[in-house]
């Protein structure tokens, strides 16, 4: 389809650029496309029928790594050796 | 006071509001969907591998990489992370190796019984929804058909109706008879006493004749009759005698 109205998975590398200028940053417009985003991870790992743990495996996952970068200025103190 | 309701009626000023138009300030059914029936639940979440990576990395990796591509891809990145100590071993890194591992243990075992169990809870409220479902389906159904039974009754009304009429014809016919049998037996009665009357008075004529008779003739009867009578009847019962000896 048109480029406005495609998902990001699948846009090209090269269009990429123009695919951001389309986009629309306005509160709702983030706010929607966050709601979009998490409805459609919903309705492809959680609300099936048989899903397994990997549905909030992904998730947990996600806060690990995402607590660790805003942790990170501080784990930085505990390295081991000073120079790498 | 009815006769003149809708005249007075017709004198009230006309409602403000048009009649007929639809109060509607926004759009009914603007689009073609509509929210039931659903569309069932996909059978299978999305394949993802080791638990954590969706299964569409590899294959957007597969085509320049091959089948190890990613594997390497992650190997290099732990090795980078841990060698420029991006990522610091610290005594977090031990609790979180020994939860990892109660949990892949936990998952692996007792994975399946969880999945059967939360499938039979799925299972017993679908088979209720379903339950109610039929039973509503089939209440209509038995609705219709008594429906329809009603309907092939309503065909036989006429035969009602003949037996209504030949139930009212025998109820006419018994009263016409009844008073027939009353009108019969009424004029009887008069004719009876009028015959009755007759007779009496014949039976009082003759009797009062016959006194009449004998009382006129007793009278006639003189003294010296009535003694001439009396010698008469003893010298025949004299000779009677007479002959009666000689006969013995």
């Amino acid at each position: 389809g048109p480029l406005a109205q495609r998902p990001l998975l699948e846009v090209r590398l090269g269009e990429l650029h123009t695919w951001i200028s389309t986009r629309d940053f306005s509160p709702q417009g983030l706010l929607g496309a966050a709601q979009k985003a998490w409805n459609s991870y919903c309705a492809k790992y959680i609300n099936v029928r048989r899903g397994g743990p990997a549905g909030i495996n992904m998730l947990l996952a996600g806060y690990c790594l995402l607590s660790y970068t805003w942790n990170y200025q501080h784990l930085r103190r505990h390295r081991w050796r000073k120079y790498h | 006071l009815l006769s003149s309701a809708p005249a007075a009626l017709r004198a009230l000023p006309p409602p403000p509001v048009a009649v007929g138009v639809l109060h509607a300030t926004r759009q009914l059914h603007t689009t073609q969907q509509s929210l039931a029936p659903l569309p069932p639940l996909p059978e299978k979440g999305g394949e993802v591998r080791h638990g954590l990576i969706p299964e569409e990395f590899f294959q957007f990796l597969y085509p320049k990489t091959g089948v190890t591509g990613p594997y390497m891809l992650g190997t290099g990145l732990i090795l980078y992370f841990l060698s420029k100590e991006i990522y610091v071993v610290n005594h977090e890194t031990v609790a979180g190796a020994c939860i990892l591992a109660v949990i892949i243990y936990a998952v692996k075992r007792f994975g399946g019984d969880v999945a059967a169990f939360a499938d039979k809870l799925n299972e017993e409220k679908m088979a209720k929804a379903l339950a109610v479902k039929n039973e509503a389906m089939q209440s209509l159904q038995d609705a219709i058909e008594a429906e329809k039974k009603e309907q092939w009754r309503v065909e036989g009304r006429s035969y009602l109706f003949d037996a209504k009429r030949n139930n009212v014809a025998m109820l006419l016919e018994t009263n016409y008879r009844e008073r027939l049998m009353m009108v019969y037996n009424e004029v009887k009665k008069r004719l009876d006493y009028q015959v009755a009357m007759q007779n009496l008075k014949r039976q009082k004529e003759q009797e009062h004749m016959i006194d009449w008779v004998e009382k006129s003739v007793v009278q006639s009867i003189t003294p010296q009759q009535q003694k001439e009578s009396i010698a008469k009847c003893i010298l025949d019962l004299k000779a009677l005698s007479k002959g009666a000896h000689a006969t013995v």
